[in-house]
């Protein structure tokens, strides 16, 4: 712009530069898309190669070099599989606990993250920074003493170790949902408090119903983080009806691992598919919730 | 009671469930396990206090506190500079105005929604040494493919490798910052001429200098703490190849309920943890920019 208050038009010799400059990004962007397409496929062949594994009869699982398509496909490893083990109380004791456990993160983070985001007390900004620490926390130093603790509780062998944690509150979540809480105008508050609402109701009827995506965001996580979760259940679960579906899988490894890949794989892709059902489902939230994470520093 | 202090009380009331967690399950326990770290304690006797003794044992007469330790660095100095290397190569590619460009992120991201056991599953299988996979795209370059997981020279490399596949939550955040680079900035360096290189180097990178900042500690505090691998897929082996130090930890505390030493050990990996996230705060004034000026 400065260029044209000088000269009055726009000198021949940068429109053939920005000509090149128009070819050249063209260019660029397509080698870009090449590159950024195969790098891709490298991500995306696991995926493929798990499943064409959980198809193939037993005879084509180790033969060299790989075949990709499995002929006759063979379903049935996906019902030995999950016979060998009992997968399907694994599945019901993964649900019982992700979905409890959800109810606490949503619940109990939007009540604290309310706290921190509109009331006023002594205290609460010291004490944001120190539950924004605690997130830096390694989980190791405090794990052997909470062992211990739910031990004397007589909470080994049972769902509660899993469970109710998620009742006393999580960094994250809290964090997520307060930076949400602070972008919701005041006005509607007042305005609430004048019609004679308190805390909670304000809470339940004002902030919630409109904080839908960061509630959805914190169940997503929740729901994965809990799916998913494996230390816990590796300390604190010892009988076999009472195993989750990652100390399900990790067992039908040690058991069989090295001789029935194909049903091992099928496993394993049913224990994914729900993580990747909710994935597609909610994506939007689910990569707000990440960028959220950076966001902190 | 005054409404004023009817607020506050209700202030606490909020935050009560945190503040009981932060005691009961965070702050109490800390201490509880520096506690249990003085002591010897197998859950069944009560402890008895040894004052430093776990932590002479550890330091002069325990070989495997040693090689855990080593290869805990090994593989946060191997995964570290993958991770950030890739993620950031990755996020600045799908950063360009290229076709397919949604679908090529959910692609990179997929695999960090697998879950962490099958995970680990699917790559015993890829790194299975006759058949597998990786071996069979080496074989396509006419190099043999080594035993992985069970060499003792490979098992770690072989972790390492593989976390490549979860670099999604980095490259999110990357792509997330990248997205925050104001678009005048290019538009001035391009018709003054900037090749990009030159506008990568001046322009994006001390942008985004504060998220690489923060994905440089979350990545380092995460492979200090890497365990799920090492256990289901190679058990630490071979020949401790691949024990780590929370692996090790874990050992000592739940399979041969060393509570004392176990906690011993949980509170050397917090302390090397604090004082590598310390240093690389320190060090980071000169390189990280933060527009705002503000502090981090």
């Amino acid at each position: 712009m400065d260029i044209n208050h000088r000269n009055g038009t726009v000198p021949r010799r940068l429109v053939g530069r920005i000509k090149g400059m128009v070819f050249r990004s063209h260019l660029m962007h397509s080698m870009i898309f090449a590159v950024a397409l195969l790098g891709a496929l490298v991500f995306i062949i696991p995926f493929a190669w798990t499943v064409t594994t959980s198809l193939k009869p037993d005879a084509q699982v180790m033969i060299f070099p790989p075949k990709w398509i499995p002929s006759p496909i063979q379903w049935r490893n996906y019902y030995d599989a999950l016979v060998r083990l009992p997968f399907d109380r694994f599945f019901l004791n993964t649900a019982i606990v992700t979905l409890t456990s959800l109810v606490g993160d949503v619940i109990v983070n939007a009540v604290v993250a309310y706290g921190f985001a509109r009331m006023d007390f002594p205290g609460r900004e010291p004490l944001f920074y120190v539950l924004l620490a605690t997130m830096m926390l390694p989980s190791q130093v405090t794990m052997i003493p909470v062992f211990i603790i739910f031990r004397k509780l007589g909470w080994i062998d049972t769902f509660y170790p899993l469970i109710v944690p998620s009742y006393f509150g999580n960094a994250f979540y809290i964090f997520l949902l307060r930076q949400f809480f602070r972008t919701i105008p005041d006005d509607l508050e007042h305005a609430a408090r004048i019609d004679g609402a308190n805390q909670a109701r304000i809470l339940w009827s004002v902030i919630l119903p409109l904080s839908g995506p960061a509630i959805a965001t914190v169940a997503v996580f929740s729901f994965m983080f809990h799916w998913q979760d494996f230390f816990r259940p590796l300390i604190y679960i010892n009988s076999t009806h009472l195993r989750t579906i990652s100390l399900g899988l990790q067992l039908f490894k040690t058991g069989y691992g090295g001789t029935v890949y194909n049903q091992m794989m099928a496993a394993t892709v049913v224990c994914t598919l729900p993580s990747l059902i909710l994935f597609f489902a909610t994506q939007r939230y689910f990569i707000s919730g990440i960028v959220m994470t950076g966001m902190k520093n | 009671m005054n409404s004023r202090t009817m607020r506050r009380f209700q202030g606490y009331l909020f935050i009560s469930p945190w503040l009981i967690g932060l005691v009961g399950l965070t702050l109490g326990p800390m201490l509880l396990s520096l506690y249990y770290s003085f002591n010897e304690y197998d859950l069944f006797q009560p402890a008895k206090f040894i004052g430093l003794g776990n932590y002479n044992t550890m330091f002069f007469n325990d070989r495997l506190f040693w090689i855990s330790m080593r290869n805990t660095a090994i593989y946060t100095m191997g995964r570290v500079p993958i991770v950030m290397g890739s993620s950031l190569v990755v996020a600045l590619l799908l950063n360009q105005p290229i076709p397919f460009r949604n679908f090529l992120r959910t692609a990179y991201y997929l695999p960090s929604v697998v879950p962490a056991v099958a995970m680990y599953i699917i790559w015993v299988w890829l790194f299975e040494p006759q058949v597998g996979l990786v071996n069979y795209f080496l074989s396509l370059l006419g190099i043999s493919g080594p035993l992985w997981l069970g060499s003792i020279k490979w098992a770690m490399p072989a972790l390492i490798g593989m976390s490549i596949w979860g670099i999604g939550g980095t490259m999110v955040i990357f792509l997330a910052g990248l997205q925050g680079v104001p678009e005048h900035l290019y538009e001035a360096a391009e018709l003054d001429g900037a090749s990009a290189m030159q506008r990568l180097l001046h322009i994006t990178l001390p942008m985004v200098s504060s998220v690489v900042f923060f994905n440089l500690i979350m990545t380092i505090i995460h492979s200090f703490q890497v365990f799920g691998q090492a256990y289901v897929m190679t058990s630490g082996g071979p020949a401790y190849a691949t024990l780590t130090i929370v692996l090790y930890i874990y050992e000592q505390a739940f399979n041969w309920f060393r509570m004392g030493y176990g906690s011993g050990l949980a509170w050397v990996l917090f302390a090397v943890l604090s004082a590598f996230t310390a240093f690389i705060f320190r060090s980071s004034t000169p390189w990280v920019y933060y527009e705002s000026g503000g502090r981090a």
